[in-house]
């Protein structure tokens, strides 16, 4: 079907084949491979994208259920070679290892961030509990996120 | 015809092409599915995700910790009640606290709505009453009051399917007692005799009382429910571990709740 919808504020339309998830549209007709497509059963979080506004998991979207929606995916936070905060603090904190799972990692601190911009320990645990990263970086990844919040940064 | 709520059900067996319906009906941004009402007797549509549970009062406290205990941010902002209900996955976390509440599964077709107690509604591991031309539009309960909780076993907090799950309620006002259970029997269990065992209890102490259970009476309410589990040896635990966690979880779910008021 003809898949039409605002991708990170450009009106995009699409090609979707049957039963193929809003990951697959992401990456394979619109060439937007921030995304990360790894567990296909909304598990590690790593195809995390903001849909009207709310983080969820691209590749549990029906391509064709995201007809006319608001997509934000990791590539709308840098502009150009400028890094987001967020982004800038992954980077600082030394929070990225394979960098596999940092994309997913980064969508969803900065939804967590832009609710809630002075998150506890167990607030960010919390928030990022979607988000699996098979390096076991953790600790440095809660230290971007504390880095990101001690930046006044809100979305 | 297939129809899709949340996705995070439906979606895996896509994706991994375990399903190939031949039509989809996306009925995510159904305004009618989303409503929520409550006046002493709760209606909560088939489109309320789990988030919304968190944030809003939903007339229901263990409904508000299971609903926290479902997969993560990412899961809970999509996943709805009307799929866990539609599911019948044994493992849902809303279906136990459903089953305490004597909640009553709303089912509508172009032949009108039908109301069956969630009791009646599943029949199996992923079965249920419902027709192929019905849409499960909702649940209602009755406001328990706030002596309710939910528990579940797993091997971490968030993203885990349950090996075990408990939600006990006390309705002090209508002097009932309901517990039910999950991933512990082909469907949701009631443990009928651990709620008789505690409401001859309350009956006895008084029902509007702070109580402080004694030790053999708490161990006595777990074994019961215990009992009423029909657990077998999965992937994710033994049926022996499923007993002996739902009697912990049982003899802490009391105690839990029995000062609550």
């Amino acid at each position: 079907m003809r898949l039409r919808l605002q991708v990170n504020g450009s009106q995009r339309e699409a090609e979707a084949r049957e039963h193929e998830s809003l990951l697959t549209v992401l990456r394979e007709r619109l060439g937007l491979w921030g995304s990360k497509n790894a567990c296909e059963q909304g598990e590690c979080g790593s195809c995390s994208v903001l849909i009207d506004g709310d983080l969820v998991c691209a590749c549990l979207v029906l391509a064709g259920a995201a007809q006319g929606r608001d997509v934000r995916t990791v590539e709308d936070l840098a502009a150009g070679e400028h890094l987001h905060p967020v982004q800038r603090a992954f980077v600082d904190a030394g929070a990225v290892q394979c960098g596999f799972c940092t994309p997913g990692f980064i969508v969803a601190t900065a939804a967590l961030l832009r609710d809630n911009p002075e998150p506890s320990d167990a607030e960010i645990r919390e928030a990022l509990s979607g988000n699996i990263c098979r390096c076991t970086g953790y600790g440095k990844i809660l230290e971007a996120v504390h880095r990101s919040a001690a930046q006044g940064y809100t979305s | 015809m297939t129809l899709l709520a949340g996705g995070t059900d439906l979606m895996v067996d896509l994706n991994f092409g375990r399903k190939r319906p031949e039509h989809v009906v996306a009925i995510d941004r159904v305004p009618e599915l989303a409503h929520l009402e409550r006046n002493g007797h709760v209606r909560m549509g088939a489109g309320v995700t789990y988030t919304r549970m968190l944030a809003e009062d939903v007339g229901s406290a263990a409904l508000r910790e299971a609903a926290r205990t479902v997969g993560s941010p990412q899961i809970r902002n999509v996943g709805t009640l009307g799929g866990n209900v539609a599911t019948s996955s044994p493992a849902g976390d809303t279906l136990p606290v459903l089953a305490a509440l004597d909640a009553v599964v709303v089912l509508r077709s172009k032949q009108g709505e039908r109301r069956v107690p969630f009791a009646h509604f599943m029949t199996g591991p992923k079965k249920n009453v419902r027709r192929a031309d019905e849409l499960v539009i909702g649940a209602e309960w009755d406001d328990a009051g706030p002596a309710q909780t939910f528990m579940k076993a797993g091997t971490r907090n968030a993203m885990v399917i349950a090996i075990a799950g408990l939600a006990l309620v006390v309705d002090r006002s209508r002097k009932r007692v309901g517990v039910g259970l999950g991933s512990c029997g082909p469907t949701i269990l009631r443990a009928s005799q651990a709620e008789g065992f505690a409401a001859a209890i309350f009956e006895a102490h008084g029902w509007d009382r702070h109580l402080t259970p004694s030790e053999a009476e708490l161990k006595e309410f777990g074994r019961l429910v215990a009992t009423a589990a029909r657990p077998i040896d999965d992937v994710r635990g033994t049926a022996a571990y499923r007993r002996h966690v739902l009697a912990v979880m049982g003899e802490r779910a009391l105690s839990r709740v029995w000062s609550m008021t």
